[in-house]
């Protein structure tokens, strides 16, 4: 007669954040990086139709990553949850906050409840009248919410992204100059980080040059919130603008 | 979680409903979480079969094709019975950055529609990562009038007119419709409300193919100018207040409501080319074209 094993709570929700955390390293990393006229979302994607970066509403933007499907799913569920606010109340009515605070019980209820928990990471950002207005919330896989200034990095190189931001990023970049320091800091953690490709080294990690192993501009997707623009903020950037904005020098 | 009126915000974890994958519809993703929110989604009640209600209706709309897009213009009043409810009340609206719709009939349900059709277009658009073409923004306007018939029935009829800018074939479309849902596309211009007949009168003999943006506002202007003539629902020119009829245009650069201050001048022009001339007798207003 066999006897079921008694497994700890703690080791349960252990297993299930190892198991989350893992699949979340495996994807390919997103930078949110605020500027001075905006927030911008970069992320390393060579798909032109399965977006990490998506509008929520006339302010509100999401960035994800982990499983396409998990987040997708989120994704959708906060655009309705947004129109359905600004239907039946006012345009004005809907926050990031809300939203943030939505996903962070939705996570955090499937996290707990569910036998297999969400693999994403997700942030989202509203844009203000001024840079100290706008919100990033950083939201995990168990239901955490981080409130976030400046920039964050999600996704396998994380840690490495964050350190390489650390060193570039500065309040009031332009656009053009948050773009790059972003570009930059994924650039050098695909470098670093385990190759994609091939079973033998990076060749161009050990050239050590920094502008000749750029993530090209067509394995990039690029939006931004943009203070500037009047009712629906959120923006696509795409073509030859990204690739105009990459190539400027500071 | 349905039928409360709440969102579902705040309170906890989202609902399955917003979870479930599949429905692009906003229209049709409250009938499942919240159809109260719907205007079809209201049962009348004890006003059921009672005479119709004495609400604002808003009166005429036209909307004419020139060679780069469509021109909308409606007036500014709202009339309640013999009394004007509203002396600026706006009519026209864009709905998305290619399109635009007009009202009359009902202003209360027609304005509530017109909202629920805007977040219905931006929605698809958010959830898709694409627009709706042209002619699939027509047919959601259409069912969202078949949905309000039971309304219409009551006194409460919504008649849109709905214009845009193709940008698959690169020409600006119109498209009328009755209270029952049925889609007509219009060729060269339509009007609709109290003063249509005159405004499609003056239309007939003012429009002309190949026209440009400036020619089509005038004709535009013109149109609204007669109707406010003959039908007392449709409020004229105010010079003494400043309000004037609000007109768009909709082109391959998008929607594009033409200012007050840029309308004013043209305005007065018309008003001045009518002084003694109160029908723009052909010849007088467009001078050398005649």
């Amino acid at each position: 007669m066999s006897m079921p094993f008694y497994v700890s709570p703690e080791q349960i929700i252990k297993d299930k954040a190892d198991y989350a955390r893992k699949g979340i390293a495996r994807g390919r990393s997103v930078v949110v990086i605020q500027y001075a006229d905006g927030i911008a979302f970069v992320a390393e994607n060579p798909s032109r139709a399965l977006h990490k970066i998506s509008e929520i509403y006339d302010r509100i933007a999401f960035a994800a990553v982990g499983k396409y499907n998990e987040f997708e799913s989120l994704r959708v569920a906060g655009v309705r949850l947004a129109d359905t606010r600004g239907y039946s109340y006012d345009r004005r009515d809907v926050t990031v906050r809300g939203l943030a605070n939505a996903y962070a019980q939705t996570l955090g209820s499937i996290f707990t409840e569910n036998p297999k928990p969400y693999e994403v990471e997700i942030v989202v950002a509203e844009v203000g009248a001024a840079p100290a207005d706008d919100q990033m919330y950083r939201l995990t896989f168990d239901g955490s919410v981080a409130d976030e200034h400046g920039f964050v990095a999600m996704g396998g190189s994380a840690e490495s992204i964050t350190e390489a931001l650390e060193a570039g990023y500065q309040p009031d970049l332009d656009l053009a100059g948050a773009l790059r320091t972003a570009v930059e800091a994924l650039s050098s953690a695909r470098q670093n980080g385990e190759p994609k490709n091939g079973n033998g080294k990076n060749p161009e990690a050990e050239s050590g040059t920094a502008s000749s192993s750029m993530i090209p501009a067509d394995q990039l997707e690029v939006a931004i919130l943009d203070r500037g623009r009047s009712r629906r903020l959120f923006r696509r950037i795409t073509g030859q603008r990204l690739s105009d904005l990459l190539t400027i020098t500071t | 979680m349905s039928g409360t009126g709440s969102p579902g915000w705040g309170d906890g974890r989202l609902s399955p409903a917003f979870m479930t994958p599949g429905i692009s519809s906003f229209t049709d993703f409250l009938r499942l979480h919240d159809p109260e929110l719907l205007p079809s989604g209201r049962t009348m009640g004890a006003l059921a079969g009672t005479t119709a209600l004495d609400a604002p209706h808003g009166t005429t709309i036209v909307a004419l094709k020139y060679n780069g897009g469509i021109v909308m213009a409606g007036d500014r009043r709202a009339t309640m019975g013999n009394v004007i409810a509203q002396r600026d009340i706006e009519k026209v609206f864009p709905t998305d950055e290619y399109s635009c719709v007009g009202i009359a009939g009902s202003a209360g349900v027609a304005l509530e529609i017109v909202r629920l059709f805007q977040v219905e277009l931006e929605h698809y658009e958010k959830i898709e990562g694409v627009l709706l073409s042209l002619d699939g923004k027509a047919n959601r306007l259409a069912s969202m009038l078949r949905s309000n018939l039971g309304m219409a029935m009551q006194g409460l009829a919504v008649v849109p007119l709905f214009g845009g800018f193709d940008l698959d074939s690169g020409i600006g479309r119109i498209f009328s419709y009755d209270v029952t849902g049925g889609r007509y596309e219009e060729h060269d211009h339509h009007t609709i409300g109290s003063g249509s007949m005159f405004a499609r009168g003056a239309m007939k003999k003012m429009w002309q193919p190949d026209m440009n943006a400036d020619q089509a506002v005038m004709v535009a202007l013109g149109a609204l100018y007669d109707a406010a003539d003959d039908d007392s629902a449709t409020g004229g020119p105010d010079l003494t207040r400043g309000i004037f009829p609000v007109v768009a245009t909709v082109n391959v650069e998008g929607y594009h409501r033409i200012k007050d201050n840029e309308l004013e001048p043209l305005v007065q022009a018309l008003v001045a080319a009518r002084t003694g001339d109160p029908g723009g007798a052909r010849g007088v207003e467009e001078g050398n074209k005649a």
